[in-house]
């Protein structure tokens, strides 16, 4: 027959007795606990930001590049050798059966004027399948149509930042800006997209139709010139597909021979960021293994604490004994102490590890996430290791001999 | 039916080869209500004696009928059991829980016993009342003399109400005014509520107030007397 409110207020008591001593071991579990927690929500911040790039980014997303030119013997970088055209564009999309859409791109550098404001950004030269490879919706306005590819209007759509750098407040929509001096109507504004992978500004960009930016803006090489081709798959399974197909047919477009070098290359943009992703998830879990340690460490101290607490309590244990405490009393006496130990530990290291995780994010920039699975975790481990370390100090109490016990200075 | 009955029961010790026998072939009844002084010099077996009688050690060799229920048989916390609901405990050195108030120590048993919190309340209480320390009962063991801190004792094992009580030299630590006081109570007890008191002591004066004598020797009783109460 075991009283377990009484027992509970007997760990209590013997707690309250050495409180400098609970405190100290207690001081071992809070870090563990704070340290898993603010290690997972570093972690878990970290992988949660690599998955808003790469959705920001567009999902499915393969990059076709020009090749490398080689003069005389000297092979430069790719994207050198203007090789692919509007029409290859056009013909992935056409007769790739795995590609959802192309996004073809003539871009440059350009500045950018709307009375007294000016503003230097990306131009991109586009057609309207590219806010669909890139997931991209207008915030307001209207996107231009493949008419306008076709007549090689003068219209735009602008990133968030250029609007706010030409316009600050104004309404945009239907006012003409000037691109190296040419006069284009603004259709709509761009949804905020914010930093890409590796830390650009998405927003800072104007789209203009392709056909616009190869005549009026940039001019080409040849006729029909484009930098690179942005394709979407129809979905992830098809990515390998698609690239496969893309790399056939310009094969083909291009008349390579096979046994020689494309004079393009496809890459697969979601597969790296995959694996950026990938890694972060690595880095959480490695972070967190990390912090285990020092939460198994806390347990230890709890273990060695209570092995002192036993032989200093022997006589206590005899009494006790003697007078009807069965095995299991004792036990529990010893389990519940190392348990509100490591539980009352727990609790005050997630207060530790959920404002350290804020003050980490405030000082160092990180993004923080501190997920309630984390907390739950953690705290439910504090307690196994309350129970795993605690068993063998009470064990070893409970099978004290009363005579020898009773008999201990 | 005795309350308490040895058949040959022997304990030996073992320390590496050397098997040393403290206690050999010791048969004894006692009734309920006696009132036993166990006598002898150190190292005669009384304490083994007294440890196997409180069923906190084992005989070796032959039979122990606590209340006619052999006790060699029983598990540990079988023998926790009998030791919380049928004796009471008194040692030289009070052996209280420190940091613990009166009223608590004497709660412990009734604890170990499952006895629900009220009820606790009101017989530690009473047990309190019974040794004369009414009033006392949140005082903590090293706020009390030392003739006080054995009547909590005392009142711990009176308060499940067992039939036994095992006195270990009860007034080895006391002056011989608090000793008279303690003797006082038990015979008290003895004769009001009919608890079979049985004490280990050196001292004759101390002897004189039971109405038996029994002297160990060697592992052996020497002696079994009754005394006519002067």
């Amino acid at each position: 027959m075991i009283n377990i409110p009484s027992t509970i207020r007997i760990a209590f008591r013997a707690l309250r007795v050495n409180k400098m001593r609970s405190a100290l071991t207690m001081l071992g579990i809070i870090i563990g606990v704070g340290a898993v927690i603010a290690m997972l929500a570093v972690g878990t911040g970290a992988s949660k930001q690599v998955e808003a790039q790469i959705s920001s980014m567009g999902s499915n997303l393969l990059i076709v590049l020009p090749g490398a030119t080689t003069a005389g013997g000297v092979r430069m970088g790719a994207g050198t050798q203007p090789t692919l055209t509007l029409a290859d564009a056009e013909a992935i999309r056409n007769e790739c059966p795995a590609v959802a859409e192309v996004g073809p791109v003539l871009n440059g550098i350009a500045q950018v004027v709307y009375g007294h404001q000016n503003w230097s950004t990306g131009v991109v030269g586009t057609t309207p399948g590219m806010l669909v490879v890139r997931d991209w919706d207008l915030s307001s306005g209207r996107p231009f149509t493949e008419q306008d590819v076709k007549n090689a209007t003068k219209v735009c759509l602008l990133g968030q930042t250029v609007v706010e750098n030409l316009f600050g407040d104004d309404d945009p929509a239907g006012k003409i800006i000037r691109i190296k001096n040419i006069p284009f109507t603004v259709l709509g504004v761009l949804e905020r997209k914010g930093q890409s992978a590796i830390g650009q500004d998405q927003d800072d960009t104007i789209y203009i139709p392709v056909t616009t930016a190869q005549k009026k803006v940039f001019g080409t090489a040849f006729p029909g010139m484009i930098r690179i081709v942005m394709v979407k798959a129809r979905s992830a399974g098809e990515l390998a597909y698609a690239e496969k197909q893309i790399n056939e047919l310009l094969r083909q477009r291009h008349r390579i021979g096979p046994k020689q070098d494309a004079d393009f290359s496809v890459r697969n943009l979601t597969q790296m960021m995959q694996a950026a992703e990938q890694s972060a998830k690595v880095m959480t879990l490695l972070l967190g293994a990390i912090a285990s340690v020092s939460l198994i460490v806390g347990g230890i101290g709890i273990m060695n604490i209570m092995l002192v607490s036993v032989t200093e309590r022997t006589r206590e244990i005899g009494i006790r004994t003697a007078i009807g405490a069965k095995t299991w009393d004792i036990r529990l006496q010893f389990l519940i102490e190392a348990l509100t130990l490591s539980l009352i530990g727990g609790l005050a290291g997630i207060i530790i590890g959920v404002s350290g995780s804020k003050v980490l994010s405030m000082l160092a920039g990180w993004p923080t996430i501190v997920s309630p699975l984390s907390i739950l975790m953690s705290f439910s481990f504090s307690g196994i290791v309350g129970i795993f370390f605690g068993f063998y100090p009470a064990y070893k109490a409970s099978l004290l001999n009363p005579i020898d016990a009773l008999r201990y200075e | 039916m005795a309350l308490i009955e040895t058949r040959g029961i022997s304990r030996v010790y073992r320390l590496g080869d050397i098997a040393l026998k403290a206690l050999c072939e010791v048969s004894l009844k006692i009734e309920k209500g006696e009132f036993v002084s166990i006598m002898g010099p150190s190292g005669s077996g009384k304490s083994t004696f007294m440890n196997i009688l409180g069923c906190l050690d084992k005989p070796t060799t032959g039979q122990y009928l606590l209340e006619g229920i052999d006790v060699g048989n029983l598990k540990r916390d079988e023998l926790a059991g009998i030791r919380n609901k049928k004796i009471g405990f008194v040692f030289q050195g009070f052996n209280l829980l420190p940091r613990t108030s009166a009223l608590e120590n004497i709660e412990l048993p009734l604890l170990y016993n499952g006895i629900p919190v009220k009820e606790r309340m009101e017989k530690a209480a009473w047990a309190l009342k019974n040794v004369g320390l009414e009033g006392r009962g949140g005082h903590h063991p090293n706020q009390l003399s030392g003739g006080q801190q054995q009547r909590v004792a005392i009142a711990r094992a009176l308060v499940n109400n067992a039939p036994i009580i095992l006195a270990d030299e009860p007034t080895g630590n006391l002056d011989t005014k608090t000793s008279a006081e303690i003797m006082e109570l038990f015979v008290k007890l003895n004769t009001e509520s009919n608890i079979t008191i049985i004490l280990v002591t050196h001292e004759a004066d101390i002897a004189a107030y039971s109405r038996r004598v029994i002297r160990f020797l060697d592992g052996c009783i020497i002696s079994d007397e009754a005394r006519v109460k002067t």
